[in-house]
Protein backbone atom coordinates (compact mmCIF):
# COMPACT_ATOMS: atom_id res chain seq x y z
CA UNK A 1 0.00 0.00 0.00
CA UNK A 2 1.36 3.44 -0.85
CA UNK A 3 1.83 5.90 1.95
CA UNK A 4 -0.67 8.67 2.53
CA UNK A 5 1.92 11.24 3.40
CA UNK A 6 5.61 11.43 2.56
CA UNK A 7 7.82 14.27 3.70
CA UNK A 8 11.54 14.41 3.16
CA UNK A 9 14.06 17.04 4.24
CA UNK A 10 11.34 19.64 4.67
CA UNK A 11 12.56 23.12 5.57
CA UNK A 12 10.64 26.29 6.26
CA UNK A 13 11.93 29.66 7.32
CA UNK A 14 10.00 32.87 7.90
CA UNK A 15 12.10 35.87 6.94
CA UNK A 16 15.38 34.15 7.76
CA UNK A 17 14.09 32.61 11.00
CA UNK A 18 14.03 28.85 10.70
CA UNK A 19 10.72 27.25 11.71
CA UNK A 20 11.38 23.73 10.42
CA UNK A 21 14.65 22.18 9.39
CA UNK A 22 15.12 18.90 7.54
CA UNK A 23 11.98 17.21 8.81
CA UNK A 24 11.20 13.83 7.28
CA UNK A 25 8.29 11.54 8.00
CA UNK A 26 5.90 9.12 6.40
CA UNK A 27 2.36 8.10 7.23
CA UNK A 28 0.73 4.85 6.09
CA UNK A 29 -2.99 4.27 5.68
CA UNK A 30 -4.65 3.50 8.99
CA UNK A 31 -1.73 4.77 11.01
CA UNK A 32 -2.23 7.09 13.97
CA UNK A 33 0.73 9.32 14.68
CA UNK A 34 1.10 11.91 17.42
CA UNK A 35 3.20 15.00 16.90
CA UNK A 36 4.54 16.37 20.16
CA UNK A 37 6.40 19.53 20.95
CA UNK A 38 6.43 22.75 22.91
CA UNK A 39 4.65 25.87 21.75
CA UNK A 40 6.64 27.16 18.81
CA UNK A 41 8.29 23.80 18.11
CA UNK A 42 6.90 23.92 14.55
CA UNK A 43 3.90 21.58 14.87
CA UNK A 44 1.33 23.97 13.43
CA UNK A 45 3.69 25.12 10.68
CA UNK A 46 4.32 21.51 9.64
CA UNK A 47 0.57 20.90 9.54
CA UNK A 48 -0.09 24.02 7.48
CA UNK A 49 2.54 22.92 4.97
CA UNK A 50 0.92 19.49 4.69
CA UNK A 51 -2.42 21.24 4.08
CA UNK A 52 -0.95 23.49 1.41
CA UNK A 53 -1.75 26.65 3.38
CA UNK A 54 1.93 27.55 3.74
CA UNK A 55 4.58 26.91 1.09
CA UNK A 56 7.76 25.15 2.27
CA UNK A 57 11.15 26.76 1.72
CA UNK A 58 12.77 23.47 0.73
CA UNK A 59 12.35 19.72 0.72
CA UNK A 60 9.80 17.41 -0.79
CA UNK A 61 6.27 16.61 0.25
CA UNK A 62 3.59 14.41 -1.24
CA UNK A 63 0.06 14.10 0.16
CA UNK A 64 -2.21 11.35 -1.18
CA UNK A 65 0.08 11.12 -4.19
CA UNK A 66 0.01 14.79 -5.18
CA UNK A 67 1.28 18.21 -4.12
CA UNK A 68 -0.21 19.66 -0.92
CA UNK A 69 -3.19 21.94 -1.49
CA UNK A 70 -4.03 20.41 -4.88
CA UNK A 71 -7.83 20.26 -5.31
CA UNK A 72 -7.80 16.46 -5.53
CA UNK A 73 -5.79 16.35 -2.30
CA UNK A 74 -8.03 18.80 -0.47
CA UNK A 75 -10.98 16.54 -1.25
CA UNK A 76 -9.29 13.76 0.75
CA UNK A 77 -7.77 15.70 3.64
CA UNK A 78 -9.58 16.98 6.73
CA UNK A 79 -8.20 19.57 9.11
CA UNK A 80 -8.99 20.64 12.62
CA UNK A 81 -7.11 23.84 13.43
CA UNK A 82 -5.85 24.74 16.87
CA UNK A 83 -8.50 26.92 18.59
CA UNK A 84 -10.98 26.25 15.81
CA UNK A 85 -13.34 29.17 15.15
CA UNK A 86 -16.60 29.64 13.31
CA UNK A 87 -18.87 32.53 12.50
CA UNK A 88 -20.78 33.20 15.74
CA UNK A 89 -24.01 34.07 13.90
CA UNK A 90 -24.37 30.61 12.34
CA UNK A 91 -25.88 27.62 14.10
CA UNK A 92 -23.91 24.41 14.46
CA UNK A 93 -26.22 22.78 11.95
CA UNK A 94 -25.84 25.56 9.36
CA UNK A 95 -22.06 25.54 9.73
CA UNK A 96 -21.85 21.76 9.34
CA UNK A 97 -24.26 21.82 6.38
CA UNK A 98 -22.07 24.44 4.73
CA UNK A 99 -18.98 22.27 5.11
CA UNK A 100 -20.83 19.25 3.74
CA UNK A 101 -21.90 21.24 0.68
CA UNK A 102 -18.32 22.40 0.15
CA UNK A 103 -17.31 18.74 0.07
CA UNK A 104 -20.03 18.12 -2.50
CA UNK A 105 -22.19 16.10 -0.13
CA UNK A 106 -25.87 16.20 0.66
CA UNK A 107 -26.24 18.32 3.83
CA UNK A 108 -29.10 16.18 5.10
CA UNK A 109 -26.45 14.17 6.95
CA UNK A 110 -25.32 17.21 8.96
CA UNK A 111 -27.46 16.38 11.97
CA UNK A 112 -26.03 12.85 12.09
CA UNK A 113 -22.50 14.31 12.00
CA UNK A 114 -23.30 16.54 14.98
CA UNK A 115 -24.90 13.62 16.75
CA UNK A 116 -21.66 11.64 16.40
CA UNK A 117 -19.88 14.28 18.47
CA UNK A 118 -22.75 14.67 20.93
CA UNK A 119 -23.99 18.04 19.72
CA UNK A 120 -27.39 17.13 18.31
CA UNK A 121 -29.16 18.91 21.17
CA UNK A 122 -27.44 22.22 20.47
CA UNK A 123 -27.41 21.95 16.67
CA UNK A 124 -29.93 24.73 16.16
CA UNK A 125 -28.30 27.19 18.53
CA UNK A 126 -25.87 29.84 17.34
CA UNK A 127 -22.21 28.93 17.66
CA UNK A 128 -21.73 32.27 19.43
CA UNK A 129 -23.51 30.75 22.44
CA UNK A 130 -21.34 27.59 22.49
CA UNK A 131 -18.66 26.80 25.07
CA UNK A 132 -15.09 26.17 23.93
CA UNK A 133 -15.60 22.43 24.20
CA UNK A 134 -18.73 22.61 22.03
CA UNK A 135 -16.92 24.62 19.36
CA UNK A 136 -14.19 22.00 19.44
CA UNK A 137 -16.82 19.34 18.78
CA UNK A 138 -18.15 21.25 15.77
CA UNK A 139 -14.54 21.26 14.61
CA UNK A 140 -14.34 17.50 15.07
CA UNK A 141 -17.65 16.99 13.28
CA UNK A 142 -16.43 18.91 10.23
CA UNK A 143 -13.19 16.90 10.21
CA UNK A 144 -15.19 13.67 9.99
CA UNK A 145 -17.16 14.76 6.91
CA UNK A 146 -16.80 12.58 3.84
CA UNK A 147 -14.45 9.81 5.07
CA UNK A 148 -11.13 11.64 4.62
CA UNK A 149 -7.97 9.63 3.86
CA UNK A 150 -5.84 11.90 6.01
CA UNK A 151 -6.85 13.82 9.12
CA UNK A 152 -4.63 16.64 10.36
CA UNK A 153 -5.73 17.50 13.89
CA UNK A 154 -4.01 20.35 15.71
CA UNK A 155 -4.48 19.82 19.44
CA UNK A 156 -7.84 18.18 18.91
CA UNK A 157 -8.67 17.49 22.53
CA UNK A 158 -7.98 20.93 23.99
CA UNK A 159 -11.08 22.14 25.77
CA UNK A 160 -12.62 18.66 25.97
CA UNK A 161 -13.42 17.01 29.28
CA UNK A 162 -11.95 13.53 29.99
CA UNK A 163 -15.09 11.67 28.94
CA UNK A 164 -15.30 13.58 25.66
CA UNK A 165 -11.63 12.87 25.06
CA UNK A 166 -12.20 9.18 25.39
CA UNK A 167 -15.16 9.38 23.00
CA UNK A 168 -13.01 11.36 20.61
CA UNK A 169 -10.24 8.79 20.57
CA UNK A 170 -12.80 6.07 19.99
CA UNK A 171 -13.98 7.98 16.92
CA UNK A 172 -10.37 8.14 15.73
CA UNK A 173 -9.88 4.42 16.28
CA UNK A 174 -12.93 3.78 14.12
CA UNK A 175 -11.58 6.02 11.36
CA UNK A 176 -8.12 4.45 11.47
CA UNK A 177 -9.70 1.00 11.28
CA UNK A 178 -11.24 1.98 7.96
CA UNK A 179 -7.87 3.07 6.58
CA UNK A 180 -7.67 6.78 7.41
CA UNK A 181 -4.27 8.12 8.43
CA UNK A 182 -4.27 10.45 11.39
CA UNK A 183 -1.66 13.01 12.36
CA UNK A 184 -2.51 14.79 15.59
CA UNK A 185 -0.54 17.16 17.74
CA UNK A 186 -0.55 17.45 21.47
CA UNK A 187 1.32 18.96 24.39
CA UNK A 188 0.73 15.96 26.57
CA UNK A 189 2.46 12.64 26.02
CA UNK A 190 0.37 11.03 28.75
CA UNK A 191 -2.74 11.63 26.71
CA UNK A 192 -1.65 10.24 23.37
CA UNK A 193 0.57 7.31 24.41
CA UNK A 194 -2.11 4.65 24.43
CA UNK A 195 -3.98 6.13 21.52
CA UNK A 196 -1.43 6.33 18.77
CA UNK A 197 0.82 3.93 16.91
CA UNK A 198 3.83 6.18 16.74
CA UNK A 199 5.16 9.35 18.34
CA UNK A 200 7.13 12.18 16.77
CA UNK A 201 8.78 14.84 18.87
CA UNK A 202 9.58 18.20 17.35
CA UNK A 203 11.84 20.65 19.10
CA UNK A 204 13.00 23.95 17.68
CA UNK A 205 11.84 22.90 14.22
CA UNK A 206 13.78 19.61 14.23
CA UNK A 207 12.51 16.09 14.54
CA UNK A 208 14.34 14.97 17.69
CA UNK A 209 12.70 11.61 18.21
CA UNK A 210 10.47 9.17 16.39
CA UNK A 211 9.07 5.77 17.24
CA UNK A 212 6.70 3.88 19.48
CA UNK A 213 6.64 4.71 23.15
CA UNK A 214 8.80 1.61 23.85
CA UNK A 215 11.34 2.83 21.25
CA UNK A 216 11.51 6.25 22.83
CA UNK A 217 11.82 4.79 26.29
CA UNK A 218 14.76 2.70 25.13
CA UNK A 219 16.44 5.55 23.27
CA UNK A 220 16.08 7.94 26.15
CA UNK A 221 17.67 5.35 28.50
CA UNK A 222 16.49 7.24 31.53
CA UNK A 223 17.28 5.66 34.92
CA UNK A 224 14.81 3.42 36.72
CA UNK A 225 14.09 4.06 40.37
CA UNK A 226 13.45 1.20 42.81
CA UNK A 227 12.05 1.86 46.22
CA UNK A 228 12.64 -0.88 48.78
CA UNK A 229 10.72 -0.97 52.06
CA UNK A 230 12.49 -3.10 54.73
CA UNK A 231 10.71 -5.54 57.02
CA UNK A 232 10.84 -4.77 60.77
CA UNK A 233 13.04 -1.71 60.34
CA UNK A 234 16.08 -3.51 58.90
CA UNK A 235 18.76 -1.22 57.65
CA UNK A 236 19.28 -2.20 54.05
CA UNK A 237 22.01 0.35 53.32
CA UNK A 238 24.76 -2.16 53.99
CA UNK A 239 23.15 -4.84 51.82
CA UNK A 240 22.52 -2.58 48.86
CA UNK A 241 25.59 -0.52 48.02
CA UNK A 242 24.85 2.65 46.11
CA UNK A 243 21.37 3.06 47.59
CA UNK A 244 20.15 6.22 49.26
CA UNK A 245 17.79 6.63 52.19
CA UNK A 246 14.32 7.67 51.28
CA UNK A 247 10.93 7.67 52.88
CA UNK A 248 11.52 5.05 55.55
CA UNK A 249 13.32 2.75 53.11
CA UNK A 250 16.06 2.91 50.53
CA UNK A 251 16.05 3.94 46.93
CA UNK A 252 18.18 2.60 44.09
CA UNK A 253 18.58 4.58 40.88
CA UNK A 254 20.00 2.52 38.02
CA UNK A 255 20.18 2.31 34.24
CA UNK A 256 17.68 0.20 32.33
CA UNK A 257 20.15 -2.60 31.67
CA UNK A 258 21.06 -2.89 35.37
CA UNK A 259 17.45 -3.21 36.36
CA UNK A 260 17.27 -7.02 36.42
CA UNK A 261 20.59 -7.38 38.23
CA UNK A 262 19.38 -5.02 40.93
CA UNK A 263 16.08 -6.83 41.20
CA UNK A 264 17.97 -10.08 41.73
CA UNK A 265 20.00 -8.47 44.54
CA UNK A 266 16.84 -7.29 46.24
CA UNK A 267 15.07 -10.62 45.88
CA UNK A 268 18.14 -12.32 47.39
CA UNK A 269 17.59 -10.29 50.56
CA UNK A 270 14.56 -12.49 51.11
CA UNK A 271 12.59 -11.72 54.27
CA UNK A 272 14.48 -8.52 55.01
CA UNK A 273 12.30 -6.89 52.37
CA UNK A 274 8.67 -6.02 53.00
CA UNK A 275 7.89 -4.39 49.69
CA UNK A 276 9.45 -3.34 46.41
CA UNK A 277 8.28 -0.72 44.01
CA UNK A 278 9.81 -0.21 40.54
CA UNK A 279 9.22 3.27 39.14
CA UNK A 280 9.96 3.57 35.40
CA UNK A 281 10.76 7.00 33.97
CA UNK A 282 7.47 8.85 33.54
CA UNK A 283 6.16 9.83 30.14
CA UNK A 284 6.78 13.45 30.98
CA UNK A 285 10.41 12.61 31.83
CA UNK A 286 10.88 10.96 28.44
CA UNK A 287 9.20 13.82 26.64
CA UNK A 288 11.31 16.41 28.47
CA UNK A 289 14.44 14.41 27.76
CA UNK A 290 13.91 14.70 23.99
CA UNK A 291 12.28 18.07 23.68
CA UNK A 292 14.80 19.83 25.91
CA UNK A 293 17.85 18.41 24.23
CA UNK A 294 17.92 21.19 21.68
CA UNK A 295 19.06 24.01 23.88
CA UNK A 296 15.95 24.46 25.98
CA UNK B 1 -18.74 23.89 -8.91
CA UNK B 2 -21.99 25.85 -8.95
CA UNK B 3 -23.14 23.98 -5.83
CA UNK B 4 -19.97 25.00 -3.99
CA UNK B 5 -20.43 28.66 -4.94
CA UNK B 6 -24.07 28.58 -3.86
CA UNK B 7 -23.09 26.92 -0.57
CA UNK B 8 -21.11 30.04 0.33
CA UNK B 9 -23.93 32.28 -0.92
CA UNK B 10 -26.42 30.50 1.28
CA UNK B 11 -24.19 30.79 4.34
CA UNK B 12 -23.51 34.47 3.72
CA UNK B 13 -27.23 35.17 3.45
CA UNK B 14 -27.79 33.41 6.79
CA UNK B 15 -25.09 35.59 8.33
CA UNK B 16 -26.41 38.81 6.80
CA UNK B 17 -29.91 38.03 8.00
CA UNK B 18 -28.74 37.30 11.54
CA UNK B 19 -26.57 40.40 11.62
CA UNK B 20 -29.58 42.46 10.51
CA UNK B 21 -27.74 43.61 7.40
CA UNK B 22 -30.65 42.68 5.18
CA UNK B 23 -33.04 44.64 7.37
CA UNK B 24 -30.72 47.64 7.68
CA UNK B 25 -30.06 47.81 3.93
CA UNK B 26 -33.73 47.52 3.01
CA UNK B 27 -34.90 50.03 5.63
CA UNK B 28 -32.20 52.50 4.64
CA UNK B 29 -33.18 52.40 0.97
CA UNK B 30 -36.95 52.44 1.59
CA UNK B 31 -36.93 55.29 4.12
CA UNK B 32 -34.68 57.54 2.04
CA UNK B 33 -36.54 56.73 -1.17
CA UNK B 34 -39.88 57.60 0.43
CA UNK B 35 -38.53 60.83 1.85
CA UNK B 36 -37.14 61.82 -1.54
CA UNK B 37 -40.30 60.79 -3.31
CA UNK B 38 -42.35 63.00 -1.03
CA UNK B 39 -39.93 65.91 -1.18
CA UNK B 40 -39.40 65.60 -4.93
CA UNK B 41 -43.01 66.28 -5.81
CA UNK B 42 -42.69 70.06 -5.78
CA UNK B 43 -40.80 70.79 -9.03
CA UNK B 44 -42.99 68.61 -11.26
CA UNK B 45 -44.97 71.39 -12.85
CA UNK B 46 -42.01 73.64 -13.45
CA UNK B 47 -40.07 70.99 -15.39
CA UNK B 48 -42.95 69.55 -17.37
CA UNK B 49 -41.73 66.02 -16.75
CA UNK B 50 -43.84 63.19 -15.41
CA UNK B 51 -43.61 62.68 -11.72
CA UNK B 52 -41.74 59.38 -11.76
CA UNK B 53 -38.96 60.80 -13.96
CA UNK B 54 -38.41 63.52 -11.39
CA UNK B 55 -38.38 60.93 -8.63
CA UNK B 56 -35.83 58.91 -10.62
CA UNK B 57 -33.59 61.96 -10.87
CA UNK B 58 -33.81 62.39 -7.11
CA UNK B 59 -33.24 58.67 -6.52
CA UNK B 60 -30.14 58.86 -8.72
CA UNK B 61 -28.61 61.47 -6.46
CA UNK B 62 -29.58 59.41 -3.43
CA UNK B 63 -28.24 56.14 -4.77
CA UNK B 64 -24.88 57.67 -5.64
CA UNK B 65 -24.35 58.02 -1.89
CA UNK B 66 -26.32 55.13 -0.42
CA UNK B 67 -25.58 52.21 -2.74
CA UNK B 68 -21.76 52.47 -2.42
CA UNK B 69 -22.14 52.93 1.34
CA UNK B 70 -24.32 49.85 1.80
CA UNK B 71 -22.06 47.82 -0.52
CA UNK B 72 -18.91 48.81 1.38
CA UNK B 73 -20.56 48.15 4.75
CA UNK B 74 -21.46 44.63 3.67
CA UNK B 75 -18.10 43.80 2.09
CA UNK B 76 -15.37 45.30 4.28
CA UNK B 77 -15.63 42.35 6.68
CA UNK B 78 -15.67 39.66 3.96
CA UNK B 79 -12.01 38.60 4.08
CA UNK B 80 -10.55 40.53 7.03
CA UNK B 81 -13.34 39.15 9.22
CA UNK B 82 -12.48 35.56 8.25
CA UNK B 83 -8.80 36.25 8.91
CA UNK B 84 -9.47 37.87 12.28
CA UNK B 85 -11.92 35.22 13.47
CA UNK B 86 -9.49 32.53 12.37
CA UNK B 87 -12.01 30.83 10.08
CA UNK B 88 -10.06 31.33 6.85
CA UNK B 89 -7.36 28.62 7.19
CA UNK B 90 -9.96 25.90 7.72
CA UNK B 91 -12.11 27.18 4.85
CA UNK B 92 -9.13 27.17 2.49
CA UNK B 93 -8.38 23.51 3.24
CA UNK B 94 -11.76 22.60 1.76
CA UNK B 95 -11.94 21.57 -1.90
CA UNK B 96 -13.16 24.98 -3.00
CA UNK B 97 -11.22 27.57 -5.01
CA UNK B 98 -10.73 31.06 -3.67
CA UNK B 99 -12.59 32.63 -6.55
CA UNK B 100 -15.53 30.34 -5.77
CA UNK B 101 -15.62 31.60 -2.18
CA UNK B 102 -15.48 35.21 -3.35
CA UNK B 103 -18.14 34.63 -6.01
CA UNK B 104 -20.38 33.03 -3.41
CA UNK B 105 -20.07 36.06 -1.16
CA UNK B 106 -20.63 38.38 -4.12
CA UNK B 107 -23.85 36.63 -5.10
CA UNK B 108 -25.19 36.85 -1.54
CA UNK B 109 -24.32 40.51 -1.10
CA UNK B 110 -25.62 41.40 -4.57
CA UNK B 111 -28.89 39.63 -3.82
CA UNK B 112 -29.28 41.69 -0.64
CA UNK B 113 -28.46 44.87 -2.56
CA UNK B 114 -31.03 44.00 -5.23
CA UNK B 115 -33.61 43.43 -2.51
CA UNK B 116 -32.82 46.75 -0.83
CA UNK B 117 -32.66 48.75 -4.06
CA UNK B 118 -35.81 47.08 -5.37
CA UNK B 119 -37.74 47.74 -2.15
CA UNK B 120 -36.68 51.39 -2.09
CA UNK B 121 -37.39 52.08 -5.74
CA UNK B 122 -40.70 50.22 -5.81
CA UNK B 123 -41.88 52.16 -2.76
CA UNK B 124 -40.93 55.49 -4.35
CA UNK B 125 -42.42 54.55 -7.72
CA UNK B 126 -45.57 53.27 -6.10
CA UNK B 127 -46.24 56.63 -4.48
CA UNK B 128 -45.41 58.53 -7.67
CA UNK B 129 -47.73 56.41 -9.82
CA UNK B 130 -50.50 56.44 -7.21
CA UNK B 131 -50.59 60.22 -7.17
CA UNK B 132 -49.94 60.77 -10.88
CA UNK B 133 -51.09 58.03 -13.31
CA UNK B 134 -49.05 59.67 -16.10
CA UNK B 135 -45.95 58.75 -14.15
CA UNK B 136 -46.08 55.28 -15.73
CA UNK B 137 -44.10 56.74 -18.64
CA UNK B 138 -41.14 57.09 -16.28
CA UNK B 139 -40.88 53.32 -15.65
CA UNK B 140 -38.18 52.96 -18.30
CA UNK B 141 -35.99 55.43 -16.44
CA UNK B 142 -36.66 53.61 -13.18
CA UNK B 143 -35.61 50.26 -14.70
CA UNK B 144 -32.42 51.86 -16.04
CA UNK B 145 -31.71 53.28 -12.60
CA UNK B 146 -32.28 49.87 -11.01
CA UNK B 147 -29.81 47.85 -13.06
CA UNK B 148 -27.17 50.57 -13.04
CA UNK B 149 -27.56 50.78 -9.23
CA UNK B 150 -26.89 47.04 -9.00
CA UNK B 151 -23.77 47.43 -11.15
CA UNK B 152 -22.65 50.37 -9.01
CA UNK B 153 -23.20 48.20 -5.93
CA UNK B 154 -21.20 45.33 -7.45
CA UNK B 155 -18.35 47.76 -8.16
CA UNK B 156 -18.19 48.83 -4.53
CA UNK B 157 -18.60 45.26 -3.28
CA UNK B 158 -15.50 44.41 -5.31
CA UNK B 159 -13.64 47.41 -3.91
CA UNK B 160 -14.74 46.35 -0.42
CA UNK B 161 -13.47 42.77 -0.89
CA UNK B 162 -10.17 44.05 -2.27
CA UNK B 163 -9.50 46.38 0.65
CA UNK B 164 -10.72 43.71 3.07
CA UNK B 165 -8.12 41.31 1.63
CA UNK B 166 -5.36 43.90 1.67
CA UNK B 167 -5.92 45.32 5.15
CA UNK B 168 -6.09 41.97 7.05
CA UNK B 169 -7.77 43.58 10.08
CA UNK B 170 -11.46 44.34 10.38
CA UNK B 171 -10.91 47.70 12.06
CA UNK B 172 -8.43 48.72 9.37
CA UNK B 173 -10.75 47.57 6.61
CA UNK B 174 -13.65 49.55 8.13
CA UNK B 175 -11.59 52.70 8.26
CA UNK B 176 -10.38 52.33 4.70
CA UNK B 177 -13.94 51.58 3.54
CA UNK B 178 -15.22 54.85 5.00
CA UNK B 179 -12.26 56.64 3.43
CA UNK B 180 -12.95 55.07 0.03
CA UNK B 181 -16.61 56.03 0.24
CA UNK B 182 -15.83 59.63 1.20
CA UNK B 183 -13.21 59.84 -1.51
CA UNK B 184 -15.33 58.47 -4.36
CA UNK B 185 -18.69 60.07 -3.65
CA UNK B 186 -17.86 63.30 -1.81
CA UNK B 187 -14.28 64.53 -2.00
CA UNK B 188 -13.74 63.55 -5.64
CA UNK B 189 -16.61 65.77 -6.81
CA UNK B 190 -15.63 68.59 -4.50
CA UNK B 191 -12.11 68.46 -5.91
CA UNK B 192 -13.40 68.50 -9.47
CA UNK B 193 -15.71 71.43 -8.77
CA UNK B 194 -12.91 73.38 -7.14
CA UNK B 195 -10.69 72.67 -10.14
CA UNK B 196 -13.37 73.80 -12.58
CA UNK B 197 -13.87 77.03 -10.70
CA UNK B 198 -10.14 77.67 -10.63
CA UNK B 199 -9.70 76.67 -14.28
CA UNK B 200 -12.50 78.94 -15.49
CA UNK B 201 -13.34 77.13 -18.72
CA UNK B 202 -9.81 76.23 -19.73
CA UNK B 203 -8.14 72.96 -20.77
CA UNK B 204 -9.06 71.15 -17.56
CA UNK B 205 -12.77 71.82 -17.95
CA UNK B 206 -12.93 70.78 -21.59
CA UNK B 207 -10.57 67.80 -21.60
CA UNK B 208 -9.62 66.43 -18.20
CA UNK B 209 -12.93 66.98 -16.43
CA UNK B 210 -15.05 64.64 -18.64
CA UNK B 211 -12.45 61.88 -18.37
CA UNK B 212 -12.23 62.40 -14.62
CA UNK B 213 -16.01 61.97 -14.32
CA UNK B 214 -15.92 58.75 -16.32
CA UNK B 215 -13.05 57.42 -14.23
CA UNK B 216 -15.18 57.54 -11.06
CA UNK B 217 -17.86 54.81 -11.00
CA UNK B 218 -20.21 56.92 -8.89
CA UNK B 219 -19.96 59.89 -11.27
CA UNK B 220 -20.36 57.67 -14.33
CA UNK B 221 -23.51 56.20 -12.76
CA UNK B 222 -25.01 59.63 -12.10
CA UNK B 223 -23.98 60.90 -15.49
CA UNK B 224 -25.50 57.94 -17.33
CA UNK B 225 -28.83 58.08 -15.57
CA UNK B 226 -29.24 61.83 -15.83
CA UNK B 227 -28.12 61.97 -19.46
CA UNK B 228 -30.30 59.05 -20.49
CA UNK B 229 -33.35 60.51 -18.79
CA UNK B 230 -32.46 63.95 -20.05
CA UNK B 231 -33.30 65.01 -16.54
CA UNK B 232 -30.19 66.97 -15.78
CA UNK B 233 -32.36 70.00 -15.14
CA UNK B 234 -33.56 68.32 -11.99
CA UNK B 235 -30.05 67.62 -10.84
CA UNK B 236 -27.50 70.01 -9.60
CA UNK B 237 -23.74 70.12 -9.21
CA UNK B 238 -21.39 67.88 -11.12
CA UNK B 239 -24.17 65.87 -12.76
CA UNK B 240 -25.55 68.92 -14.44
CA UNK B 241 -22.16 70.21 -15.47
CA UNK B 242 -21.16 67.57 -17.99
CA UNK B 243 -23.87 67.00 -20.54
CA UNK B 244 -21.31 66.98 -23.30
CA UNK B 245 -20.25 63.41 -22.48
CA UNK B 246 -21.87 60.85 -24.82
CA UNK B 247 -24.09 58.21 -23.29
CA UNK B 248 -22.00 55.25 -24.52
CA UNK B 249 -18.99 56.51 -22.65
CA UNK B 250 -20.69 56.62 -19.26
CA UNK B 251 -22.34 53.27 -20.04
CA UNK B 252 -18.94 51.74 -20.77
CA UNK B 253 -17.60 53.04 -17.48
CA UNK B 254 -20.59 51.54 -15.62
CA UNK B 255 -20.04 48.16 -17.28
CA UNK B 256 -16.25 48.05 -16.96
CA UNK B 257 -15.98 49.13 -13.33
CA UNK B 258 -17.54 46.01 -11.78
CA UNK B 259 -15.16 43.81 -13.80
CA UNK B 260 -12.23 45.95 -12.76
CA UNK B 261 -13.07 46.02 -9.05
CA UNK B 262 -13.95 42.33 -8.88
CA UNK B 263 -10.75 41.47 -10.72
CA UNK B 264 -8.86 43.53 -8.16
CA UNK B 265 -10.71 41.72 -5.37
CA UNK B 266 -9.83 38.29 -6.79
CA UNK B 267 -6.18 39.32 -7.14
CA UNK B 268 -6.03 40.69 -3.59
CA UNK B 269 -7.74 37.61 -2.12
CA UNK B 270 -5.28 35.30 -3.89
CA UNK B 271 -2.46 37.10 -2.14
CA UNK B 272 -3.85 36.51 1.36
CA UNK B 273 -1.72 33.93 3.17
CA UNK B 274 -3.68 32.28 5.98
Amino acid sequence: MTSTLTISQLTKSFGGVSALSEVSLGLSPGERVALLGHNGAGKSTLMKIILGLVAPTGGEISVCGAAPGHPSVRAQVAYLPENVAFHPALTGLEQTSYYMRLRGLNPSGAMAMLDRVGLAGAAKRRIGTYSKGMRQRVGLAQALIGHPSLLILDEPTSGLDPVSRRDFYELLDGLAATGASILLSSHALTEVEARTDRLLILSGGRMVAEGTLADLRRKAALPVVMHVTPRNGYDLMADLPGATRSNGGVQITCAQEEKLANLARIVALNDKVADLEVIPPSLEDIYSHFSRRDGQ
Amino acid sequence: MIARILATTRTEIHIARRNRWVLIAVLLMVVFSLVLSAAGSAPTGALGADRLSVVVASLTSLSVYLVPLVALLMSFDAVAGEVERGTLPLLLTYPVARWQILTGKLLAHTAILILAIGAGYVAAAGIAIATDPAAVSGLGALWRLTWTSVLLGATFLGIGYALSSLSRRVSGAAGVAIGVWLGFVVLYDLGLLAAIVADDGGFFTTHIFPAALLANPADAFRLFNLTAADASGAASGVGGAALAIPLWQSLTSILVWPLLSLGLAAWAFRKVEP
